[in-house]
């Protein structure tokens, strides 16, 4: 089964969010850069235990600059067999998704994972819209897939309320949502073998840019917190009532 | 040109989030000085979507679309918006919405702008708002393409009755692929309000120092008509189910009242709760992290005042 992995990269969860340029970009200045975590440990994980189940390949794919090899190769140790990396600095997930689908559509994949969304623009878009670029079906929020054969996967899907589980044959574009997988760390064997793996870097194409945001604000920051005396809870019920206004 | 929202029904019924969508999309037509077209899938009450602003409605029909697939839903709604010439789509940010937006704007290579919040301006084109960082900032955004795509994230704005149900409703029988992907079971917890839908939201974390101590948050809940949720620490520890764990690795959520209870306010767990309208804060722990992100506060042993803060309630609600 070959399988094509798309990672992104994203501030680390406690990063200090700020910016620069007139509030018009990220400023990176001292954050820490990890691969999606939804990538990683659900998205990736999978396809390297699917791969180990029934032979083949899985490749790992990042649209960005020489600064991601860092992610990439980490993705290298967790399983993937070889990575490509299309150099490109994507403002939006048309980009993105334009760039993934003009690598993926003249291979042949059985699989194209992402994972649900990235933990910094929060978008859950790319997926759909790489799935339509390559004429996939795409089922979303994954939380259980198995593979009864190469050909034909039974997916459990997050719904509201519940979970869908639905049929699909080969090939299939995926969004990977939390129960997938197990996180998996990568071992020092992992690790001194991702350095021999191969990591292609390809030159973009052109690519549709619809749509870039042009500027960045902080919450407004919350006012002073009403300290309650723990005593008095009615006053407490009155002023969700009254000042509130939620109850 | 016309604005074209999609409000799901689900078992034929529509939920507030239909009827906040279509408010949205009216406002934007109004914005955009059109009308807005609400569409529908298997509807039992098409009409009602006039009260919440439609002009007409329509109803989408094709044997394609019994059940959802991301693939015939996406084509439909393209076909649709194309046969009322709408340029601007509009989704909810739900499950099925967040699975159709990618593949609706790719089909169009138009610009999409998913989770947005705020209305639209359009001065000089088009600008929409949205939270990035999991809550943390807001980033605006500009589309350039003559088409474009939104989905509007659950409690943004209140549904608000701009029309009534004398509207039109016509039926679109549409041309749609069979879906590639066959659904052949849907568990829905059955009883309680799905948490991504609840308004009132209690949540409990370590500070309960175990699962056989739950019973006093199950009664606040119940009192108010609340959800419950919980921290991942207490997911992880199986002291309760993870479909209730909220943050950034579990269900982010939007309610109009977040009762966090015993939780620090890990930046995680904060990335998944700090767009809720009112958050209330009772720990014992006064340096909590969680009381600078708070509307109220109780610096209290949550096993002493969460029974008197039920009994409070009880006392308003009886009231």
């Amino acid at each position: 089964m070959n399988i094509l992995v798309c990672v992104s990269k994203t501030p680390e969860t406690t990063a200090k969010i700020s910016f620069t340029g007139d509030n018009s970009e990220f400023n990176t200045d001292g954050v820490n850069f990890i691969m999606n975590p939804y990538d990683e440990w659900y998205a990736l994980v999978r396809a390297v235990e699917l791969k180990e189940q029934f032979g083949g390949e899985v490749t790992l794919l990042n649209v960005g600059p020489a600064a991601n090899d860092a992610i990439i190769r980490k993705g290298l140790a967790i399983g993937a067999d070889k990575a490509v990396r299309i150099n490109a600095e994507p403002k939006s997930a048309m980009e993105t998704a334009g760039h993934i689908a003009n690598y993926a559509k003249d291979q042949e994949f059985d699989g194209i994972f992402f994972g649900k969304e990235t933990i910094d623009y929060n978008g859950s878009e790319v997926g759909g819209m790489v799935a339509e670029l390559v004429s996939l079906p795409f089922i979303s929020y994954a939380s259980k897939l198995e593979m009864e054969s190469e050909d034909q996967a039974t997916v459990t899907r997050d719904i509201e309320g519940g979970i869908e589980v639905l049929e699909v044959s080969t090939p299939f574009c995926l969004s990977a949502a939390k129960g997938l997988a197990e996180q998996k760390i990568p071992n020092m064997r992992g690790i001194m073998m991702a350095k021999r793996k191969p990591l292609d870097v390809v030159e973009p194409e052109s690519v549709d840019q619809p749509v870039e945001v042009v500027r960045f604000r902080l919450p407004e920051e919350k006012g002073e917190v009403t300290l309650i005396d723990p005593e008095n809870m009615d006053e407490l019920v009155r002023l969700l009532h009254e000042e509130a206004k939620v109850i | 040109m016309s604005v074209l929202v999609y409000a799901e029904a689900h078992d034929g019924a529509f939920n507030k989030k239909a009827f906040e969508v279509v408010t949205y999309a009216r406002k934007t037509a109004d914005i955009l000085g059109t009308e807005c077209i609400a569409a529908t899938v298997n509807a039992n009450n098409p009409e009602k979507l006039g009260i919440y602003g439609a002009h007409k409605v329509v109803q989408l029909q094709s044997d394609s679309l019994e059940k959802f697939d991301t693939g015939s839903y996406t084509q439909a709604l393209a076909l649709a918006a194309e046969k009322v010439e709408a340029d601007t789509v509009i989704l909810q940010h739900s499950a099925d919405g967040k699975s159709l937006i990618g593949r609706l704007a790719a089909r169009w290579k138009c610009g999409s702008v998913s989770a947005v919040n705020q209305l639209p301006s359009h001065d000089g084109g088009f600008h929409v708002e949205k939270p990035v960082f999991s809550g943390k900032a807001f980033a605006t955004y500009s589309i350039s393409s003559d088409r474009r795509v939104l989905s509007l994230v659950g409690n943004s704005l209140p549904p608000e009755e701009m029309g009534d149900e004398q509207v039109n409703v016509e039926t679109l029988d549409l041309e749609v692929d069979a879906p590639k992907v066959k659904v052949i079971k849907v568990d829905k917890v059955k009883g309680e309000i799905p948490l991504p839908e609840a308004e009132l939201v209690v949540s409990a974390g370590r500070g309960m120092k175990g699962p056989e101590n739950w019973g006093i948050i199950e009664e606040l809940a119940e009192t108010l008509g609340a959800t419950t949720a919980c921290s991942r620490p207490v997911a992880d520890s199986d002291w309760r189910p993870h479909h209730e764990h909220v943050g950034q690795t579990g269900i982010a959520i939007r309610p109009n009242l977040y009762i966090a209870i015993g939780i620090s306010g890990a930046i995680q767990h904060l990335a998944g709760v700090n767009n809720s309208d009112t958050i209330v804060v009772i720990n014992k722990d006064p340096e909590a992290p969680f009381f600078k992100s708070a509307d109220y506060g109780v610096v209290a042993d949550l096993f002493d005042v969460v029974p008197r803060l039920n009994e409070s309630l009880k006392k308003f609600k009886a009231s």
